[in-house]
């Protein structure tokens, strides 16, 4: 548990170390946002609450894709074979996990808050709002941090990411997109609970393959 | 020469089973009518396809077990059979869906979460034809293979049952087989049609899996 949380803090030094990516990061995702925001020509609160929600969504997938897909990528060889003599193969993919669902969640708060300040916003139930985008970050970055993993072994592994990511990742946005739609709309959360649950579901069903296949993408 | 029992036994069961669904006498239905008939053909093909994939996932988890290269072999040609099922249940679903709800591709939960199943396998395959060595190439596919199969899952079993916007026959309910109103006279050739179309893959990756074996000796 002190070792994932050393490596926990490694990779928050590593990242504050080396800020010019993590300014990347942010600067990417505000000039897509201002790219939708320019493309669309809209006024606050003209685009449609639907349009609204699948727009933020793929924006937040197209940053994340960008940003976690490094988070094994950037390493180099030999620095994580560093690594792996030094903690065992789970720790290093929970560490990993953790970090980068925080990053997610940090970077899709960000995004929201630019985004509702560029194209407004129609969210009626901003809690629920909220823990949709807090299970859609852990999702979406435990799930692109093992494929990650798995397209860092391979030549062209900046293509074989989004290849490898979009059709697993397209079940998880579908919910993603659902139940943030329902906490758009403001609809009574008892509605909507099992929906959440699914995505829980989602997101516990990828977390744990990661941990238990982790170890054999190691060894090679 | 042994062990001919069960390919003469498929091909007599999709000889039956082929004519079955063509000449049978099917229950009357509204708005199904006389298209009842594709149950034989679109429905156990996808059931075939399961099977396969399921297969070649147990191949995969075996692989990861015990390193014989053996094992990602039977699991590859397994999952391109299993592709191969899945792209003839695409298509005869369409077919289908082109006379009873007037056009091939209506954008249906299931037609949708069908096509990106068959996106996951497609990724799978480039996956591994972009790794290099041998050894390497069966272990990332495998990882790839299992991650992709758990995705896969709340996809086709969980997503469709939830939304209530789809047309496809035993929504809500057990699959296909309510709607259907599977009566004695369908499933006499709609199991056998599902073991005769397994059969037929099973034959198919034996003979894929001995050219492999033969390619691989003759390099060697």
């Amino acid at each position: 548990m002190t070792q994932i949380l050393t490596l926990i803090g490694k990779e928050f030094r590593s990242e504050w170390r080396q800020r010019y990516a993590l300014n990347g990061m942010l600067l990417y995702l505000a000039s897509t946002i201002f790219v939708c925001y320019m493309s669309f020509n809209v006024k606050v609160g003209v685009i449609k609450p639907l349009a609204w929600n699948a727009l933020f969504w793929i924006i937040i997938l197209f940053a994340g894709v960008n940003s976690v897909a490094k988070s094994f990528i950037q390493e180099a060889n030999g620095r994580l074979l560093y690594y792996y003599s030094l903690a065992k193969p789970e720790q290093i993919i929970a560490s990993k996990t953790i970090y980068y669902s925080l990053l997610m969640m940090g970077l899709t708060l960000v995004g929201l808050l630019f985004y509702s300040v560029v194209m407004g916003n129609p969210v009626n139930d901003i809690p629920m709002f909220l823990v949709t985008v807090i299970l859609a970050s852990t999702g979406l970055a435990s799930a692109l941090t093992m494929l990650s993993g798995i397209a860092s072994k391979a030549p062209n592994s900046s293509t074989l990411i989004a290849v490898l990511s979009f059709p697993v990742l397209i079940p998880m946005l579908l919910v993603i997109i659902k139940c943030s739609r329902n906490a758009i709309d403001g609809l009574d959360r008892a509605v909507y609970l099992d929906q959440m649950a699914t995505l829980l579901c989602i997101n516990a069903i990828i977390i744990a393959v990661s941990y238990l296949l982790f170890p054999y993408l190691w060894r090679s | 020469m042994k062990k001919k029992w069960w390919k003469i036994l498929c091909v007599a069961i999709l000889i039956y089973s082929i004519l079955g669904a063509l000449l049978f006498d099917v229950p009357r239905l509204a708005i199904l009518n006389e298209t009842i008939r594709n149950l034989h053909f679109h429905v156990t093909m996808w059931f075939a396809m399961i099977i396969l994939l399921t297969t070649s996932v147990v191949y995969a988890i075996k692989y990861l077990m015990s390193n014989k290269i053996e094992h990602d072999q039977i699991s590859v040609e397994f999952a391109n059979a299993g592709v191969l099922f899945g792209m003839l249940g695409i298509t005869t679903g369409a077919i289908w869906a082109g006379f009873t709800w007037g056009e091939p591709w209506s954008g249906d939960p299931k037609q949708n979460s069908s096509a990106i199943a068959l996106l996951i396998y497609f990724a799978y395959l480039v996956l591994r034809n972009s790794l290099e060595d041998q050894q390497q190439k069966a272990r990332i596919s495998s990882i790839y293979n299992v991650f992709a199969y758990a995705a896969l899952i709340p996809l086709l079993f969980i997503l469709p049952r939830m939304t209530d916007s789809s047309l496809h026959p035993g929504n809500g309910g057990n699959p296909g087989f309510n709607a259907y109103d599977m009566d004695s006279k369908l499933r006499i050739v709609f199991y056998p049609a599902v073991i005769g179309w397994t059969l037929l893959g099973v034959w198919l990756v034996s003979l894929r899996v001995r050219m492999r074996r033969i390619k691989t000796a003759l390099e060697d």
